[in-house]
C-alpha cells in the first residue's frame, strides 16, 4: 500500500509539472482542443452522412453508432491524456540515451516512461465525448443500471489497457531499430476501425485478426454494447478482458527482454 | 534549371532513407480504408440488389475510395509543410536569401522528389489492395479520360503543394503552425472528398463546397476518372482547377514577400 501511495504522489508531481508546462502556451493549448474537437466532429459528420442514406448499418441504428463513436473517442482521449505523448517519445529517449538517466532513478522505469507527461486538453475532449454519449443515450431512451455502468467502466479500462499495451509494445521495437517511430504513428490508424460497428465486418481473416490479434473491433464496441443492450453474450466482455491482459503481458515481456539487451546509445 | 535538377536528385537521395517508413505508412493506411469499405458493403447489403446511393453503385463507391487512396499517395504533402515552417523558425531560410536559388522552386523540387519516392514504395501495398478488390474496381472508359485524369492529378498536386506552402509560411507570424495546419487539414479532409464523395451530400452543401478549391484536390480528378463529369462540365472543371492553381501560386508569392519583410532571421 505504501508503494501505491508513493506512486500516486509521484504522479501528482508529474501532473503539476505538466500543468505548468501547458499553461505557458495557453493559446496553443486551446487550439489543440479545437483541433481534436474538429476531428471528432468530422467522424460524427461521416456517420450522419451515411445515415442520411440508410436507417441501419448491420443492425446498428444511427444513435447507437453515435454512442459508439463517442465511446471510441472517449477511450482515445483518455489514452491521449495519460499515455500518447510519452509513448511516442520512447524511441527518442532510446536514440539519445536519455533512457539511461531514467533507468538510474529509484522508480519503476516503465511507470516513468509511460506517464511522465499529462495531456490536459485531452481531459476536456474526453468530457465532450461523454456529453455526446449522454445525448445519444438520451435519444436511444437508455437508462443504464448501476451494473451496466460498472460493466461499461470496466470495459473502458480494458480497452484503454489494450491501446496502451499495444502502443507500448510497438514503442519497444525502438530498442531494435531506429525506425520505430513510423510504426508507432502507424498504430494511430487503428483507432479508425475501433469506432466502426463490428457487425459490419464479415466473418473472415480481417475480423479474426482485429478481434483476437489486435483487438480493435472489441475496444469500443464491447463497452458500447454493454450500455446499449447489444451484447450477443456476456462472453464478449470476458474476451475483451482476457485480450487486454494478454496484450499487457506481451508488452511487459518484450519490455523486459529489450531492457536486458539494452546497451545504451552513447555515453 | 540544372541546379533544380540537382535539388531534385538530393531530394530523391534524402527521401530514400525513409523508404521503410513509406511502406509502413501506406500499408497501415489501408486498414482504415478496408474498414470504411466494409461499412459501405454492409450498407449496400441491406439495400435491394443493384441499388444506388447518390447514384453510386457498390462498385462505383469502392472504386471511388480506391482512387482516393491512389490520388492521396501521388499528391499528399508528407513532411514538406513541417520542414518549411522549421526552416523559417530556425532561420535556415537566410541561406536561400543569399543564394541565387528560389525557395519556392527549391521546395517544389523536394516535394516532387518526395512524392516520386513515396509512390514507388507505396505502390506495392496499394496495388495489392486494389488487386484484392479488383472485382469492384473500374478502369477508365477510354484513353482520353485516363489522360485528362493524369493531367488533373498533376494540377491537384500543384494545388496541394501551394496550399501546404502558404500554410507553412504562417510560421513568419506565429510560433507554432501545427495547429493551423491540422485545422486546415480537417476541413480539407471533408471538403476535398476524402471522407466520402461530395455528391452524396445534400445538394446545396455539395454546391457550396464546389465553390472552394478543396474539391479540386481529390474529388474532381476522381470524378473525371469515373466518367462522372463529361462534356462542357469537364472543361469548365479543368479551367477552374487551373484557375485555383494560378491563384494558389499567386498567393504563395504574395505571402512569401509579405513574410520576408517580417522575417528577422532568428538563429540564422
Amino acid at each position: 500500500m505504501t508503494t501505491f501511495r508513493r506512486y500516486l504522489s509521484l504522479y501528482g508531481a508529474l501532473w503539476r509539472n505538466s500543468v505548468t508546462r501547458e499553461m505557458s502556451f495557453k493559446a496553443n493549448f486551446l487550439l489543440w482542443i479545437i483541433v481534436e474537437l474538429l476531428w471528432f466532429g468530422l467522424q460524427l459528420t461521416f456517420m450522419s452522412v451515411l445515415y442520411s442514406h440508410t436507417d441501419s448499418i448491420a443492425g446498428w441504428s444511427k444513435w447507437e453508432v453515435v454512442l459508439l463513436v463517442g465511446c471510441s473517442n472517449f477511450i482515445q482521449q483518455l489514452f491521449t491524456a495519460f499515455f500518447l505523448t510519452n509513448l511516442t517519445e520512447i524511441s527518442e529517449h532510446i536514440r539519445t540515451g536519455k533512457l539511461d538517466f531514467m533507468l538510474l532513478l529509484p522508480v519503476n522505469t516503465r511507470f516513468l516512461v509511460s506517464l511522465r507527461k499529462v495531456d490536459l486538453g485531452a481531459y476536456l475532449n474526453a468530457a465532450c465525448a461523454v456529453a455526446v454519449m449522454g445525448y445519444a443515450a438520451h435519444r436511444l431512451h437508455l437508462a443504464p443500471t448501476a451494473a451496466q455502468f460498472a460493466g461499461f467502466g470496466l470495459m473502458v479500462l480494458a480497452g484503454l489497457l489494450v491501446h496502451y499495451s499495444l502502443m507500448f509494445l510497438l514503442s519497444s521495437i525502438a530498442f531494435w531499430t531506429v525506425r520505430a517511430q513510423g510504426i508507432v504513428f502507424g498504430y494511430y490508424n487503428l483507432f479508425n476501425i475501433a469506432r466502426l460497428p463490428d457487425a459490419a465486418f464479415p466473418r473472415g481473416a480481417f475480423k479474426a485478426f482485429f478481434t483476437f490479434g489486435l483487438p480493435m473491433l472489441l475496444v469500443s464496441n464491447v463497452p458500447t454494447k454493454v450500455l446499449a443492450h447489444k451484447l450477443g453474450s456476456p462472453w464478449e466482455m470476458a474476451v475483451l478482458g482476457g485480450m487486454s491482459l494478454a496484450c499487457f503481458a506481451a508488452s511487459e515481456a518484450l519490455w523486459r527482454y529489450s531492457l536486458r539487451h539494452y546497451t545504451s546509445a552513447s555515453s | 534549371m540544372r541546379k533544380y535538377l540537382h535539388v531534385f536528385a538530393i531530394g530523391i537521395q534524402n527521401t530514400l532513407v525513409y523508404r521503410v517508413n513509406f511502406f509502413f505508412r501506406a500499408a497501415f493506411g489501408l486498414i482504415p480504408l478496408a474498414g470504411t469499405l466494409f461499412v459501405w458493403r454492409a450498407i449496400y447489403a441491406d439495400k435491394p440488389a443493384g441499388a444506388n446511393i447518390g447514384d453510386y453503385t457498390l462498385s462505383g463507391m469502392v472504386s471511388y475510395y480506391l482512387l482516393v487512396n491512389f490520388v492521396d499517395a501521388l499528391t499528399a504533402v508528407a513532411e514538406d509543410d513541417w520542414q518549411i515552417a522549421a526552416d523559417i523558425k530556425d532561420g535556415n531560410i537566410s541561406q536561400f536569401l543569399l543564394k541565387p536559388l528560389d525557395y519556392l522552386a527549391y521546395r517544389m523540387c523536394l516535394y516532387v522528389s518526395g512524392r516520386a519516392i513515396y509512390t514507388v514504395f507505396a505502390i506495392v501495398p496499394v496495388a495489392l489492395f486494389t488487386f484484392w478488390l479488383r472485382a469492384d474496381f473500374t478502369l477508365p472508359s477510354d484513353p482520353m479520360t485516363a489522360g485528362i485524369f493524369a493531367l488533373s492529378v498533376v494540377l491537384a498536386g500543384l494545388l496541394q503543394f501551394f496550399l501546404a506552402y502558404v500554410m507553412a509560411l504562417l510560421a513568419f507570424w506565429v510560433l507554432d503552425v501545427s495547429t493551423f495546419i491540422f485545422i486546415q487539414f480537417a476541413f480539407e479532409y471533408l471538403a476535398s472528398g476524402h471522407l466520402f464523395p461530395l455528391d452524396i451530400l445534400p445538394g446545396w452543401l455539395a454546391q457550396l463546397l464546389k465553390l472552394t478549391p478543396y474539391p479540386y484536390l481529390c474529388y474532381f480528378p476522381i470524378s473525371v476518372y469515373l466518367g462522372r463529369v463529361t462534356g462542357p462540365e469537364l472543361w469548365q472543371g479543368l479551367a477552374m482547377q487551373i484557375l485555383w492553381v494560378v491563384l494558389g501560386y499567386g498567393l504563395a508569392r504574395l505571402v512569401w514577400s509579405r513574410g520576408i519583410k517580417k522575417y528577422s532571421a532568428v538563429g540564422g
